[in-house]
């Protein structure tokens, strides 16, 4: 342990003096205050530290004290529906300590030492465990919290615990004295360890249509939403935390608004998973660093959310982490930068920006973890970007663009129509196409592939009709192409278009979507048929069947939507169209 | 703690540039804390440490540095973050940026002496607003509704009436089934007198003169004082709504030169600029004033801030309403384009927005069809305004029937339902002009709307029977 004296003092940067022996990234208390903060440069007898909390009042002189250890979060039951600061302590906790505003140098556990948790063994005295072998599970909610070798750890079980105990309790000794407590505890900069990496396979499916119809994200990859901002980047994140169909998602609110929060706390615990049936609070963990916290802990608040992610990952769950926003991360990079006075990059961020971005990316995947029986896991990474003044071209979205597997492009000028979800769906893409065609070839239907293609085709036609139109009229185009435009009218407005608001529509289940872009192309394909039989376009539209399609988002019965296709085919017969 | 060092005075100024000195070597200063700078002239202003070091403190002067020279300006440390002294009896006073009376009254009683910075509200101590406030304006009602605890900012231009839009929601902001008015907390920074006076008057001729407490920094009054001021106005809404359970409505107007004499400063200060020259940490600097909006669990009082910026050039890509977008809960925009047009108040619903409208509206608050309404109209709308563009191009007989009536609708909507004057709408009012314009469209072009609203709602349909529908 060094201690040294604050020398310099700058914003959320602090210069320190005789800290001779510290070591990088090691965190340590600044001040009588004791702030925590976080070294992250060595020059000489000068340490340089990121405070995490507000600085004001520190006065050159005061002692600075390093603990020796790096920055790190706590791991074991009590992580799931807790909300925690950048730096894992929870919320409640400090409320409690500190009343309705957040004061300084509070140092508050992120588990709770006082809760009593039922450990039941899963080894028996004798057996040779590893590293990531489950010892135990603690039933956390519906979850079961399976307590794991840590990764430095492997020998025989001397003693196996059985019953109550605390986060802080020994569960396991193993030979060679190795005592493992219930809890363990990661420095967040490093990786958790696995095995090996799996090519992502499975649909991380969300309910929502333009996500898994068009451009779907798989268990282990990452995607990104850039907008400007109220083309519902947030909304997004917290439609795809309440319905994606992990087990566990980690959210992490960094860098945005205080009452976007409260909204998640009072909403959440509401809200029922429509898998499991339990509230959806329940497999939630949430970070929390508001607008107006300070702003080093908003950098490290990305890490503490992805090392409980990847926590989960290792026990064989599937995690889903949204990162909202990913943007005021790389700001708070640029600031603390900035006070260090490096050479900047493009438009001052730091030349090491990209690097940063790729790496945090990076710790998603879908793994063989650790453990002697193989389980799988993965970590699913959806990162909102607030690009400024919805400017693609601008550093973070470029960086992440070059490694996000889906792209999700949000578009001002579709939220100012409210069409929501306002994904633009020419810019978007999904890498994982490939990958997943098969799984919903075999699980939803052997069409599926050609329904979206088709869909894709007619949406991207739009666009050179909507040219032509603009310059000449709608009455120019001939009626096949009028047919067009209709149809991806209908496509925009009756499948794309969804309400997060509304009780049946906020869900859509696959088959549902699968049924309803059905409905739609065979509306399509009878226009085609009935008019190539003289049928005036004008009067297939006429019919009622229009109005059917619209309100379909308001049918919860799937074999209600399936029989439009039924009615469509009977109403253009009628007229003289059918085949 | 360093209380001997903390009288002492320095002369060792040897660096003056835009609005900061530097001072060398001194003892036991803190980061953040209040300078008292005497000029050679005798005249003291007041300034604040932005960096210290063993060598050297960096101060921001809020009253500028002209007369200050390097050889007999004094500095004093006084060890105290900027603090400012607050009471209920500041109701109906005018001061200055920095809470000074201006207006030839006494000092104001002080109730308590608070850290103008304020602390970050813990996310978890945080109330869900759910209040809906009737401003009475239809395209702010129905479309982008407020809720107390609500940031709301107006986006306008140079000559756009944002100064009668904010006076006109100070004047009509109620709480249905609420008899308490808003105590108004008025922050000016770098406006003219001719704006401030306009408020006055306003507030005046309403008789809210007594409920407002005005903040003045005027064009001509320092520009570094500006920093300070938001922040005066936060911290005595803070007090008004979280000591005494006051419901206060903040104006802070204008954001745009607020954000100014930040540049200023940061230039001043040799930092890396990020966009535009404003530096990097602006977003941060916002968000610390913006966020200072909400309701607190257990607290009776709120506070609800309209924040009012002019875009420069009209551009809502610039850093400041950029930034601001991103930080408050929704924006509302002027167009110059209404305006011009003659409508009163000109707000382009198009790219407004309420994040928070849906806390606010529903059954029981304001009305069940409201959502759907809402969403109607800005579809409709917004095809209409696209159909505009194509008829400059294609002319108007190039359209269909459907067509020609959603032309009819977006020019209806702007001078029925956008335009009102200084009318005071109810919300039932306000739904009542919707439905009208709905009924200029046909039946089976309102998908937005549930079948048994439509039923209830639509004039076609009043009085229990169909007439004809679509």
């Amino acid at each position: 342990m060094t201690d040294g004296l604050v020398a310099r003092i700058s914003g959320p940067v602090v210069v320190a003096r005789n800290m001779k022996g510290s070591r990088m990234y090691d965190v340590v208390r600044v001040g009588d205050d004791e702030l925590n903060g976080e070294i992250i440069r060595l020059d000489g007898d000068e340490a340089v530290v990121q405070v995490y909390e507000d600085t004001e009042g520190l006065t050159v002189g005061e002692k600075v004290a390093t603990t020796g250890v790096p920055l790190s979060v706590e791991l074991g039951p009590g992580l799931l529906s807790s909300i925690y600061d950048g730096i894992q302590r929870p919320l409640p906790a400090l409320q409690e300590l500190s009343g309705s505003y957040i004061s300084r140098g509070i140092t508050v556990p992120g588990l709770d030492r006082s809760r009593q948790w039922e450990f039941t063994p899963a080894v028996r005295k004798g057996d040779a465990v590893g590293p990531g072998d489950i010892l135990g599970t603690v039933q956390e909610y519906h979850i079961e919290h399976r307590i794991m070798v840590p990764p430095a750890h492997a020998g025989v079980v001397q003693h196996i615990h059985d019953g109550s105990c605390l986060v802080e309790d020994t569960v396991c000794e193993l030979d060679g004295g190795a005592e493992i407590t219930l809890m363990q505890r990661w420095p967040v900069r490093k990786n958790r360890p696995y095995v090996k990496k799996l090519d992502p396979t499975l649909p991380l499916l969300t309910g929502q249509r333009v996500f898994d119809t068009m451009f779907p994200l798989v268990k282990g990859g990452t995607a990104m939403i850039p907008g400007g901002f109220g083309t519902g980047k947030t909304v997004s994140e917290q439609t795809l935390a309440k319905w994606s169909d992990t087990q566990i998602v980690v959210y992490i609110g960094c860098g945005e608004r205080g009452n976007e929060m409260t909204d998640v706390l009072t909403e959440f615990p509401e809200l029922v998973d429509p898998r499991t049936e339990k509230p959806l609070i329940h497999r939630t963990i949430m970070i929390a660093n508001t607008s107006n916290m300070p702003v080093a802990a908003r950098e490290a608040s990305i890490y503490t959310g992805i090392t409980i992610g990847e926590y989960f990952r290792d026990m064989g769950y599937d995690v889903s982490l949204m990162a909202d926003s990913t943007s005021r991360w790389g700001e708070a990079l640029r600031e603390v930068s900035g006070r260090l006075e490096e050479m900047p990059g493009e438009e001052g961020y730091p030349a090491y920006l990209a690097a940063r971005l790729a790496a945090f990316y990076e710790r998603a995947g879908r793994v063989i973890c650790l453990g002697s029986d193989a389980r799988t896991g993965s970590v699913t990474v959806v990162g909102a970007v607030s690009p400024p003044g919805g400017d693609f071209s601008e550093p973070i979205t470029q960086n992440t663009l070059r490694i996000a597997g889906t792209f999700w492009a949000l578009d001002t000028s579709l939220a100012n129509r409210r069409h929501f979800p306002a994904i633009n769906w020419i810019k978007s893409y999904s890498l994982y196409l490939d990958m997943v065609h098969e799984w919903f070839a075999e699980n939803v239907a052997q069409d599926w592939e050609e329904l979206r293609g088709r869909t894709m085709y007619l949406l991207q036609k739009e666009v050179e009709l909507q040219e032509i139109v603009q310059l000449v009229g709608p009455d120019a185009l001939p009626e096949h192409e009028k047919a067009i435009l209709e149809i991806t009218r209908m496509i925009r407005e009756d499948f794309l278009q969804q309400s997060a608001y509304d009780p049946v529509d906020s869900f859509c289940p696959l088959e549902r979507q699968y049924w309803m872009l059905k409905v739609i192309l065979f509306f399509y394909d009878a226009i085609v048929d009935a008019m190539e039989q003289g049928v005036p376009l004008k009067q297939i539209l006429d019919l009622p069947l229009k109005t059917r399609i619209a309100r379909m988002k308001e049918i919860e019965d799937v074999a209600e939507i399936e029989g439009i296709v039924a009615e469509i085919a009977t109403g253009i017969n009628e007229i003289g169209g059918g085949r | 703690m360093q209380q001997g060092l903390a009288s002492k005075e320095y002369k060792t100024v040897n660096y003056v540039s835009g609005p900061l000195i530097f001072v060398e070597s001194p003892k036991g200063v803190s980061y953040g804390e209040i300078a008292k700078i005497t000029a050679p002239d005798g005249e003291e202003r007041t300034g604040q440490v932005l960096d210290v070091s063993g060598e050297v403190a960096i101060i921001q002067v809020y009253e500028g540095t002209s007369g200050i020279d390097d050889l007999k300006t004094k500095v004093r440390f006084t060890g105290e973050p900027p603090r400012i002294f607050v009471g209920y009896d500041m109701l109906g006073r005018i001061l200055n940026g920095i809470g000074i009376p201006r207006d030839g009254g006494p000092a104001v009683v002080p109730e308590d002496y608070l850290d103008i910075n304020g602390m970050p509200i813990n996310p978890y101590a945080r109330d869900k607003p759910s209040d809906f406030i009737q401003t009475g304006v239809s395209a702010i009602d129905a479309l982008n509704t407020l809720v107390r605890g609500q940031k709301l900012p107006i986006f306008s231009g140079a000559g756009l009436p944002a100064n009668e839009l904010a006076a006109q929601i100070a004047r009509q902001a109620k709480v249905l089934g609420e008899g308490e008015e808003f105590a108004v907390v008025f922050a000016a920074m770098g406006i003219t007198h001719k704006e401030a006076s306009f408020f006055m008057r306003d507030f005046e001729r309403s008789g809210a003169l007594e409920r407002v407490v005005f903040f003045m920094n005027l064009a001509d009054d320092p520009t570094i004082e500006r920093i300070a001021t938001p922040r005066c106005a936060l911290t005595t809404a803070e007090f008004l709504a979280f000591a005494h359970g006051l419901h206060v409505l903040v104006i802070l107007t204008d954001m745009t030169n607020y954000c100014e004499a930040l540049r200023e400063i940061s230039t001043a200060r040799e930092e890396v600029p990020g966009r535009r020259g404003y530096p990097g940490y602006m977003y941060t600097d916002l968000a610390s004033i913006y966020e200072r909006a909400g309701r607190i669990t257990g607290n009776r009082g709120s506070i609800t801030q309209i924040p009012i910026l002019t875009m420069p050039d009209d551009d809502i890509t610039h850093q400041v309403p950029d930034l601001t977008g991103y930080i408050t809960e929704g924006q509302i925009v002027l167009s110059r384009d209404l305006f011009r047009r003659g409508a009163k108040p000109p707000i382009d619903v198009l790219p407004c927005l309420s994040r928070l409208m849906n806390l606010g509206i529903g059954p029981e608050k304001t009305r069940e069809d409201h959502r759907n309404v809402a969403d109607q109209l800005y579809a409709s709308y917004a095809y209409g305004r696209d159909l505009r563009r194509l008829v400059a191009i294609v002319g108007e007989e190039a359209l269909t029937e459907v067509d020609k009536k959603y032309l009819n609708f977006a020019d209806k909507f702007e001078k029925e339902f956008v335009s009102q004057g200084n009318e005071d709408r109810s919300i039932e009012r306000t739904l009542e002009i919707a439905w009208e314009l709905f009924s200029l469209l046909p039946e089976y072009e309102l998908k937005r709307v549930k079948m048994e609203f439509i039923q209830k709602y639509h004039p076609h349909y009043a009085g229990g029977e169909a007439r004809g529908a679509g």
